[in-house]
């Protein structure tokens, strides 16, 4: 059983205990702990189920590589599933609990599927649902959907907040281990700007654990000044609690700082993403110790070596009272080592190599441990935990010489250089056959804009194995990044330790190496997935060679630990399957980020009111007092009605229309873009941007006119004023303004830099009104100022002046039909601008409208609205709109485009009106049909409607749509089939699209 | 001109920066040649201050004149003002292809304070603001918006962005000066 130990535990204070619940159950841990290192304190060795077989799993390793211990974290608003307890600091009130498993942990009915693992075997998913298809939909999904994945999905919002932060450094240093430590101290030395990020909360890594000297000091006194000497510098930043998350292009890296999980509630921000610029990154990962593949790798009590040691030495945590190592390398026997020292039991070191004569062997026997060589692990005995290994030869098959009694396994298998970060940008890789891991290639780093390397590795990511290796590595990484990051040449040297002799590790991929199909499938590669040595193989027999494929077959690394562990006994055991080398088979994609980030990091600020910018006219706040209903158009909210109490929207709506048609309404129009257009040249410009003529427009007089893209399609409308000689006012659509501002920028700054022409985005500046309807001349007069009188200020034209005692450009133009002014003031005087027209309107039954009642006035007009009678395709000829597409002008962006044969089809759908023949309303969107089938077998088509409305003026319903031949075919019925189920269809007759006030008598007067 | 009024009316928020919009300020667009002589005077003459440089503001006694671009400068004046500079620099500079208009109540302003303002922005900008000094005029976006900043003194960075998205400017800049969210860098 696992327990806490009497003394011991670098990172601990004993003083000051902390409880939480595991399952419900109460239990204490202290400051400093894991929560891993916690729960093996309360023995707790069983921490989940895995994914697939529901396996009992315990914690394997001491930090991000873990697959097993995965727990849901936390309650209601903060909790979150499949968190990792070796990466969990410890606080106090902490609850959470085990994952995978029904009724519970102790008892899973799901292990039905363990039982069953022979017919469940690598791509037995993809054999089975096959066929037939029905049975996906009614018995495989529901199956899967109930028994997949890990922890329970969150049901409340998350309540914690997150941000950004934005960083730029000469040289990141990721990892904050010895190595990290040495890298920073040469760059930092340089004078170069410096970050440091550390994932832990501890400086050091796992040099203080491993032993040894640096300059002479144990590496804990080495690492306490080393930090003295880094925090003494401006130049360099630390932080901890925080993981090297990406590396991306151009320098480009995300930190993943954890600033508040082991302080929930203090108000702080949760997490922050640095998104970080640095000219050079280094990368100080580390290294990940490798498991061995023997029967039984999986059953709780079954630990990496490393970690091991790091409970016994970090957190003074026993695994187990009985610990046998298992190994085919040197660095194990620290664990015996430590584990003794710790006056813990080691029945044996079991060394699969078939001699073991190193410094730390020899320390191991001298310390009374028995090391067996050539020896393997058969089987591990036990099930929710470990009870003792059977051992056998290495050479051999498997027969079982001897039962050893233990409640933990210590196994390595050699130690893999962390590449991810190094890789995620392009970082090749090379094989170390003595090693027997990939380790990074420095002659082949990932690039920059220049083609000069922007990430150096460091330490025991470079490959380095001992502690000599690492520190000198180290701090040759960190002044090479300085010096390419543009910092001074140190002098000063780096740190040394002692070289240390070793004896050469000897690759083991299975254990033992003749084992059986029996012990292969026992053999656990991938403990979250529960991918064997056996699936790996039987891939191989049915063809898979990439390595690629033979991951998602089986699902090798593709949990939520991306194979940490697993992938390099996989491939390496895909590589003796297919017969060839392991570089020959090459590893997986390394993918950021490094371990799961949380969606609240990535999201940052950009929730609730932050989720996306509102954009609010001056006027806006006395919409929402109004209550109106509003509407986005682009980023902006605009009402679409102002209903009153006891009305309906659509009550409101014809309310309104009527309203404004028979006495006055006013419409809040700020949201019309509104560009200037300045200089000798403008009106060259204003003549290519618009289809129509520009130029010769009069100063004081406003035109519509129509923009279109160069091939031709009609992209925005608005009605243009010549305000002086070289000076035009564009009005754009709302939805627009930004996009027309930055197309005229465009031809401007890259086709035409040459014309003297300026263009200015003034939207904002002003705020505008509509007042609209045949009061609307009263009311202005009302206010005084400016003669708005016929004579004064004809339609279609413009003016400076006072309306009261508000500055205003008034154009007397009309998207209603009705006698309608638009007025525009400064946006600070909009709001008191508005109130004024509100209060001296009153009698003369003033309202305010919305964007509906715009719309279906519009539509009685037959006027076209951008989006709806255009989407993209639709050009203006299309539209009856010829007589705004001059044919005096020899160019306009979209002429060329027009003159192709398919524009000028005389097929092309075009712009008619539609009345049903029982005066109901089109449904939107309807497509009218003629007899006989299209190629594909669908009804012909003939035309669709794009705007649909009942008119409260006309008491019935109108549309306007794009039908073939339509202007030759007035008062011909078309068939319009509803697909609401009643499978009718809706007769209405082609008619033109101006169903009110054809002359104009009403806006004109 | 009593009924003016900015976006947000001075609102104010303090956290471990105090965050305030700064009320109606005057802002003109020039665009032109900034090489003319014609137009250094009239930036001269409408706000006291010197032609700036490539990412530089320059400040004289009527106001400030920043650069936005390689034919644009941003004149901050008083908000009463700028009606009158405008007429004033247009007929200065009739003869002079130019543009010159009136933008200040298309935009909001706002002031973050304390020692902090730099980082407060850099949660919210991918700009380098450790390198910003008193001087400088950076555009950048804030989260999703475009904006510029600059800064009147150590510890006042001074924002501008489109009026329509000051709330969100504001609840943007208030969120990112919470107590608590301190980086410390």
């Amino acid at each position: 059983m696992s327990t806490r130990l009497a003394k011991g535990g670098r990172l601990i204070d004993r003083t000051k205990p902390k409880n939480f619940t595991f399952n419900g159950k109460r239990m204490k841990g202290y400051d400093g702990d894991t929560l891993a290192a916690a729960l093996l304190g309360e023995d707790q060795m069983l921490v989940g189920r895995s994914f697939k077989y529901h396996r009992p799993r315990g914690i394997v390793a001491s930090g991000a590589e873990e697959p097993n211990a995965l727990v849901n974290m936390g309650q209601g608003g903060r909790f979150e599933p499949n968190q990792r307890v070796t990466t969990t600091e410890l606080f106090d009130g902490l609850t959470c609990t085990s994952q995978n498993h029904w009724p519970s942990l102790e008892f899973d009915v799901g292990v039905v599927n363990n039982y069953a693992a022979r017919f469940l075997p690598a791509g037995f998913y993809y054999k089975t649902f096959m066929a037939p298809a029905p049975a996906w939909k009614h018995v495989f999904e529901p199956i899967i959907r109930k028994s997949a994945g890990l922890g329970k999905v969150p049901t409340e919002a998350d309540v914690d907040r997150y941000e950004h932060f934005y960083h730029h450094t000469d040289v990141l240093v990721i990892g904050g281990g010895v190595a990290g430590l040495a890298a920073a101290l040469a760059a930092g030395r340089s004078g170069a700007k410096v970050l440091v990020m550390e994932q832990t909360h501890h400086w050091g890594g796992r040099a203080p654990v491993d032993g040894g000297e640096i300059d002479g000091q144990t590496p804990d006194d080495w690492i306490t000044a080393t930090l003295a000497e880094l925090e003494g510098m401006d130049n360099v930043t630390l932080r901890t609690r925080m993981m090297g998350a990406g590396v991306y292009d151009h320098g480009y890296a995300l930190g993943y700082e954890r600033v508040a999980d082991h302080t929930p509630g203090d108000d702080r921000p949760r997490h922050r993403l640095w998104r970080i610029r640095a000219k050079q990154i280094v990368t100080a990962t580390g290294a990940i110790e490798r498991p061995l593949s023997f029967a039984g790798n999986d059953i709780p009590g079954v630990m990496l070596a490393s970690a091991v040691r790091d409970y016994a030495v970090n957190w003074g945590v026993s695994v187990g009272d009985r610990t046998v190592v298992v190994t085919n390398n040197d660095d194990a026997y620290r664990t015996a080592l430590v584990l003794k020292e710790a006056g813990l039991d080691v029945p044996v070191i079991l060394d699969a190599r078939d001699h073991s004569n190193g410094p730390l062997a020899e320390a191991a026997r001298a310390a009374g441990i028995r090391v067996e060589v050539g020896k393997a692990i058969a089987k591990v005995n036990g099930g929710k935990r470990v009870t003792g290994v059977s051992i056998c030869s290495q050479a051999g098959e498997g027969s079982a010489v001897e039962d050893i009694a233990c409640d933990a396994v210590a196994m390595s298998g050699g130690w893999s250089p962390v590449v991810h970060l190094w890789s995620h940008c392009g970082g090749k890789l090379i094989w170390d056959d003595k090693q027997s891991h990939f380790r990074p290639d420095p002659d082949r780093a990932p690039t920059g804009h220049d083609g000069q390397s922007f990430v150096v590795t460091a330490g025991a990511a470079s490959g380095a194995m001992s502690l000599a290796d690492v520190l000198s590595d180290a701090y040759a990484a960190g002044q090479q990044a300085a010096k390419a990051a543009g910092g001074k040449a140190v002098r000063k040297a780096g740190p040394k330790a002692d070289p240390e002799a070793t004896q050469p590790m000897a690759p083991v991929w299975i254990m033992p190496q003749g084992a059986g199909h029996q012990k292969r499938m026992k053999m656990w590669l991938d403990y979250q997935n529960d991918v064997k040595v056996s699936d790996v193989q039987l891939a191989a027999r049915e063809g898979y060679e990439s390595v690629e494929h033979t991951k998602r077959y089986t699902t090798l690394g593709m949990a939520t630990d991306q194979g940490k562990l697993s992938n390099i006994n996989g491939l390496a055991i895909l590589s003796d399957a297919l017969g060839q080398p392991i570089p020959a088979t090459g590893t997986t994609t390394f993918r950021p980020p490094y371990t799961p980030i949380s969606f609240g990091a990535i999201v940052g600020e950009a929730r609730h009111e932050l989720f996306q910018p509102i954009r609010r006219t001056p006027m806006h706040k006395w919409h929402e007092d109004a209550g109106a209903y509003m509407e986005p158009v682009g980023h902006w909210r605009r009402p679409y009605c102002y209903a009153k109490p006891g009305e309906t929207n659509e009550q409101a709506v014809h309310r309104e229309v009527l309203n404004t048609r028979e006495k006055l309404g006013l419409l809040d129009a700020s949201t019309l873009g509104k560009l200037i257009v300045k200089g000798p040249d403008a009106g060259k410009f204003m003549d290519m941007m618009y289809t129509n003529m520009m130029s010769n427009l009069a100063v004081g007089k406003c035109r519509y006119g129509l923009m279109c893209s160069e091939n031709g399609f009609l992209s925005d409308d608005g009605v243009v004023a010549r305000i002086d000689e070289d000076t035009w006012l564009c009005h754009t659509t709302s939805g627009g303004a930004d996009h027309i501002y930055a197309w005229m920028e465009e031809w401007l700054q890259t086709e035409w830099w040459d014309w003297k022409v300026y263009v200015a985005n003034v939207t904002e500046q002003l705020a505008q009104v509509a007042v609209v309807g045949p009061n609307a001349r009263k009311l202005l007069e009302k206010l005084g100022g400016m003669d708005v009188s016929k004579d004064a200020l004809a339609f279609m034209q413009w003016k400076d002046g006072k309306i009261g005692e508000f500055d205003a450009r008034v154009y007397r133009i009309s998207f209603s039909g009705e006698l309608s002014y638009e007025i525009a003031v400064p946006a600070s005087q909009g709001r008191a601008f508005w109130d004024k027209l509100l209060e001296a309107g009153e009698e003369f039954g003033v309202m305010p409208y919305g964007t509906e009642c715009l719309h279906i006035m519009r539509a009685e007009k037959g006027f076209i609205m951008i989006g709806d009678e255009t989407d993209g395709t639709v050009i203006p000829q299309d539209l009856g709109l010829n007589w705004a597409i001059s044919k005096k002008k020899e160019d306009f962006l979209g002429k060329r485009a027009q003159q192709r044969s398919h524009m000028s089809d005389p097929d092309r759908w075009k712009l008619v009106g539609l009345e049903t023949l029982d005066g109901s309303v089109l449904p939107d969107g309807a497509y009218a049909v003629e007899d006989g089938e299209n190629q594909y077998g669908h009804r012909n088509m003939i035309g669709r409607v794009t705007s649909t409305y009942y008119s409260p003026t006309l008491k019935k319903g109108i549309a306007m749509g794009l039908v073939k031949h339509g202007p030759d075919r007035m008062g011909d019925v078309l068939s319009f089939p509803t697909v609401d189920g009643s499978n009718t269809e809706i007769k209405a007759r082609i008619c033109d699209p101006v169903f009110f006030d054809k002359d104009g008598e009403k806006q004109n007067v | 001109m009593s009924n003016a009024v900015s976006a947000l009316q001075g609102a104010l928020y303090k956290g471990y920066c105090t965050v305030e919009e700064a009320g109606l300020v005057g802002m003109i667009t020039l665009r032109g040649d900034l090489s003319s002589d014609a137009i250094a005077k009239a930036v001269k003459a409408a706000t006291g201050a010197e032609m700036p440089g490539q990412g530089k503001i320059t400040e004289g006694a009527k106001g400030r004149a920043g650069w936005m671009s390689p034919d644009e400068l941003l004149l901050i004046v008083d908000h009463a003002a700028a009606p009158k500079v405008v007429e004033a620099a247009s007929k200065s500079l009739a003869d002079e292809h130019s543009l010159i208009v009136n933008v200040s109540d298309a935009r909001a302003v706002f002031r973050v304070k304390g020692a902090a303002c730099r980082e407060v922005i850099a949660k919210l900008s991918p700009a380098d603001t450790a390198v910003m000094q008193p001087g400088m005029l950076r555009r950048t976006r804030v989260a999703q918006i475009p904006a510029a900043f600059y800064l009147e003194d150590d510890q006042t960075a001074v924002l501008v962005c489109f009026r329509s998205v000051a709330q969100y400017a504001f609840d943007l800049l208030a969120d990112a000066a919470r107590d608590g969210g301190e980086v410390g860098v």
